[in-house]
Parts: C-alpha cells; sequence; structure tokens
C-alpha cells in the first residue's frame, strides 16, 4: 500500500506540481513548435511518453552498473545522450519494420524528440532523486504524461486562438508565448500541493 | 590515471556496442523503401489537401507506387505534376481536365438575400442553418456565412463588394475543400471547360422559389432549357433544371431562353459580339456583292448594247 502511494504522489508530482514543461522549462521547443494542431501534439506527445519510458529503463541502468562501480559519475551526460540517440534509433527501426502504422502515426516525432532535453533531463531526474529501477521507469512514464497534457492543452488552445481575431502583431507566436506564460502562472498553482 | 583509463573504455565500448547494434538492427530490419516513392513524394505539392482521397501527399505517392493509383489525382498540382510523376513511373501522361469549384447560388450577399431574421451566433454556415433552416428564406440558398471561405486552402474564393463569394478560377485547384465545408451543398467540382452554369439549387415549386430568391434568378422549373437543349444536356429533377455536364457543349442556348436567368453564360456577351460582327460582315458583303452587281449589270448592259 506504502508503494502505491508513493507511485500516486509521485505520478501527482510528475504531472502536476513538477510539470516538466511548464514547472521545469524543460522541452520548450516541441511546446511551441509542434502545438499549432491537436492531432500532430498527440503523435507528439505518445512518441514523447514512449521514449521517455525507455530512456528511464536503460540509462538508469546504465548509471547504476556501469557509471557507478566504476565511478566515473561525470560522465552522465555524454553517455546517457548516447544511449538515448542509439535507444530511438533503434525502437524507429523497430517499428517501422513491425509496427508501419504506428511508425507512420509517430512519423518524424520520433527521431525529432532523440536530443529534446527533457528525456535526458527526466533521466538524470531519476539518478538524483535517487529512484528504484522500477520507480525511475515509472517516473519516466507519469513525466511523459505531463508533457502529453500540457502540450494537448497547449494544441487546443492554439486551434481556438486561429479564430480568434487578434491584432496583426499579437497573430501566431506571441500569443503563443503569452498563453505558455498564463498556463506556467496557472500549474504553479499546484506547488501548494503537498503529498 | 586509472579513471581515465575508465572513461575512455567504457565510452568506447558503449558507443561501439550501440554501434554495432545499431548497424545490425539496420540490416535485421532494413525496410525495403521504393526509391520511386520518394521522388514521387518531393514533386508533390505538400499541402496535404485531401483532393487525391488519400491522407496527405506521401500516402498519395506510396498509393501510385504500390497501388497502381491514377496518377492524375493531385488537383493542386496541375498538369505539371502529372507529367512528372508519369516520367518517374514510366507511363504516359494524359492531360487531367482542371476542375474548378462552381456554387450554384446568386443569392448569399447583402443586397440579393431574402432574411428570415438578422443572424448573431457563431459566424459559420454550419450553426446558421440549425436556427429556423437558416437565416435566408430560401431553404435551399447560400447562407451569408463563409464556410467555404474558411475551407479554401488556396485563398481562391473572396467576397465582392456585396459580400459575394466569388470564386478565382487561377487559384482554384479543384480541391473539393469547399464542396465538403459547404452545408447546403452548392458547391460542385466542374470541368474549366464547361462555361454554362445554372446558378441555382432550389427544389421548391417555381412560384415559391422565385418569391424567396432575393436576386430573382431562382430556377422555377419551366423546363423551356430541357426543351431548348440541342444534346439533351439538361435535366429535370425536382422541381430544378440541372446540367449534365459530359453532354454539355457551351452552346449557350439554355441560357439565352432562361425567363429568370438563373443560367449563367459568361459568353453570352462575347457570342452576341460575335453575332453582331458576323451580322456586319455578312451585311458588309452583301453591300460589297450589290455594288459588285450593280456596276456590273450596269457595265454589262453597254455591252449589251454594243452587240
Amino acid at each position: 500500500m506504502e508503494f502505491v502511494a508513493k507511485i500516486f504522489s509521485m505520478a501527482i508530482a510528475a504531472i502536476f506540481v513538477q510539470n516538466f514543461v511548464l514547472a521545469r522549462f524543460l522541452g520548450l521547443c516541441p511546446y511551441i513548435g509542434v502545438s499549432k494542431k491537436l492531432d500532430s501534439a498527440l503523435g507528439m506527445g505518445m512518441a514523447v511518453i514512449f521514449v521517455m519510458t525507455m530512456a528511464s529503463t536503460f540509462t538508469w541502468l546504465i548509471q547504476t552498473y556501469l557509471l557507478v562501480p566504476f565511478k566515473i559519475e561525470f560522465l552522465q551526460t555524454i553517455a546517457f545522450i548516447l544511449t538515448i540517440a542509439s535507444l530511438v534509433q533503434l525502437v524507429e527501426m523497430v517499428i517501422q519494420k513491425t509496427a508501419p502504422a504506428l511508425y507512420k502515426a509517430l512519423g518524424v516525432f520520433l527521431p525529432l524528440i532523440t536530443t529534446n532535453c527533457a528525456v535526458l533531463g527526466v533521466a538524470i531526474l531519476n539518478i538524483n532523486e535517487k529512484f528504484s529501477f522500477i520507480e525511475a521507469i515509472l517516473n519516466g512514464f507519469f513525466a511523459g504524461l505531463g508533457f502529453t497534457l500540457v502540450l494537448l492543452l497547449m494544441a487546443g488552445i492554439r486551434e481556438k486562438l486561429e479564430k480568434a481575431e487578434l491584432p496583426k502583431s499579437m497573430k501566431g507566436m506571441p500569443i503563443a508565448m503569452i498563453v505558455a506564460g498564463c498556463m506556467a502562472l496557472a500549474f504553479f498553482g499546484f506547488a501548494g500541493l503537498k503529498i | 590515471m586509472v579513471t581515465i583509463l575508465y572513461s575512455i573504455a567504457t565510452l568506447g565500448v558503449l558507443g561501439l556496442i550501440y554501434g554495432l547494434g545499431l548497424a545490425f538492427a539496420s540490416k535485421k530490419f532494413h525496410v525495403h523503401v521504393d526509391p520511386k516513392i520518394e521522388e514521387i513524394n518531393e514533386i508533390l505539392p505538400g499541402v496535404n489537401c485531401g483532393a487525391c482521397g488519400h491522407p496527405g501527399c506521401s500516402a498519395y505517392a506510396e498509393a501510385v507506387v504500390l497501388k497502381n493509383e491514377d496518377i492524375d489525382k493531385c488537383a493542386p498540382g496541375g498538369d505539371e505534376v502529372i507529367k512528372h510523376i508519369a516520367e518517374i513511373m514510366g507511363m504516359e501522361a494524359s492531360s487531367a481536365d482542371k476542375k474548378i469549384a462552381v456554387i450554384h447560388c446568386q443569392s448569399g450577399g447583402k443586397d440579393n438575400t431574402f432574411f428570415r431574421y438578422k443572424y448573431q451566433g457563431i459566424a459559420t454556415c454550419k450553426a446558421a442553418i440549425l436556427i429556423s433552416s437558416g437565416p435566408n428564406l430560401c431553404n435551399y440558398g447560400c447562407v451569408y456565412q463563409n464556410d467555404c471561405i474558411a475551407a479554401c486552402k488556396f485563398d481562391a474564393i473572396h467576397l465582392d463588394d456585396n459580400g459575394m463569394r466569388i470564386v478565382d478560377k487561377e487559384k482554384c485547384t479543384g480541391c473539393g475543400a469547399c464542396v465538403i465545408a459547404c452545408p447546403r451543398n452548392l458547391i460542385e467540382l466542374v470541368s474549366s471547360k464547361k462555361r454554362v452554369h445554372i446558378l441555382c439549387t432550389s427544389h421548391d415549386k417555381g412560384a415559391l422559389s422565385r418569391k424567396l430568391c432575393g436576386n430573382k434568378t431562382a430556377c422555377i422549373g419551366c423546363m423551356l432549357c430541357v426543351k431548348k437543349c440541342p444534346k439533351d444536356a439538361i435535366e429535370m429533377q425536382d422541381n430544378l433544371a440541372v446540367i449534365i455536364y459530359d453532354k454539355c457543349i457551351n452552346c449557350g442556348l439554355c441560357a439565352d431562353v432562361c425567363p429568370t436567368s438563373a443560367i449563367f453564360d459568361p459568353l453570352k456577351e462575347v457570342r452576341a459580339k460575335k453575332k453582331a460582327e458576323a451580322k456586319a460582315k455578312a451585311e458588309a458583303a452583301k453591300k460589297i456583292l450589290e455594288e459588285k452587281e450593280n456596276t456590273v449589270s450596269k457595265t454589262e448592259e453597254p455591252v449589251k448594247k454594243d452587240v
């Protein structure tokens, strides 16, 4: 029961309180770039959930069984980047062969997030928070979920904004930035949650 | 020192493993992609409009190569793209007709529409027609909102001074987005070679449709055009004359007899001019002939006298 409670609090923290985009400000590039349309935002979100979970799994293994025993933790960043990049490549190939439909749905988003800082961020955070293996995987999954949630919210708002009557100078990116700011403020409201 | 060695060794081995793994994977999971698909995909306009009936340009490219899809389905690309695809596929290019959207209604502007009420809701046709069958009196006509303009990705439909929707023939690619968008089904894709159109969709009985049409150009179902058409290209469908475009030869005779000007013939003036010119020419020729005859007869007479 205690474990379930811990997982639950971790989920709330990863999705709302410490949301990767709006509280930690990681992965802002896809947040602004891919939030123009709802369906592409959904595709991107799915890809991020997938990659974050995979990356959490493998980087935790690398850290625990390679970097720590050899006392070379300072190589964390480069080793993780290397791992994530090749992992995504491998996954892309496997998906293309075995599940063409999924490959088409994810499309360009899969290679795009290879070097997304949010993915590296979740990998490093897992180590810093001293999560166990299972916890690290779940944290990766929840972080991806939080990212997807925010991306979808943003895409929904921006689709409406397309049709809104705005001053010409505010159209497109400027109003997106303002909306992003407002959303970040709103999400800081979750900071009061104590679990 | 040991740390340096460990670092080099670890990263080196990691890199090696990953590299070999990926190399192995790329062999094992190799998916054969026909290079033709890539080539065709690059030629296609990339607007993903869906006019071809596929979810996007790349899907169409794939269908052309793998499923023997027709190569002339890309409306925005036009002849140019068809030619290129034909080259890649090693086929003969059949130049496809360019299709253009035609709005079958002449009402819908500020001062040529009769309104039931003033519509102040969400500015889309789909919402407007839900309230007492739409703000305009004619249940078949344009509802004075602009779903077609919003749907057009090519900026090919414009409003004129009166608020009428005008299709820009140059910009229209025949993608059909507006056809789907119009809730009254007023828009049809017609070959650009066909010029004569019946610009009314009202199935109401003649007297009623004439009363309801703000532009006074409703089809009243008098069937004059049906009788006049030399090619039997006009059919009556529930009080509405409809041109069967496959048979139409652009002669414009129907437009001449239509008592309500529901039939639009852009060549009417051109034809009238040509007719007038031909008439003038014929008259001039007649005059010259007459003059010649006169002179001939005048010159002939003295000859006769001489004999």
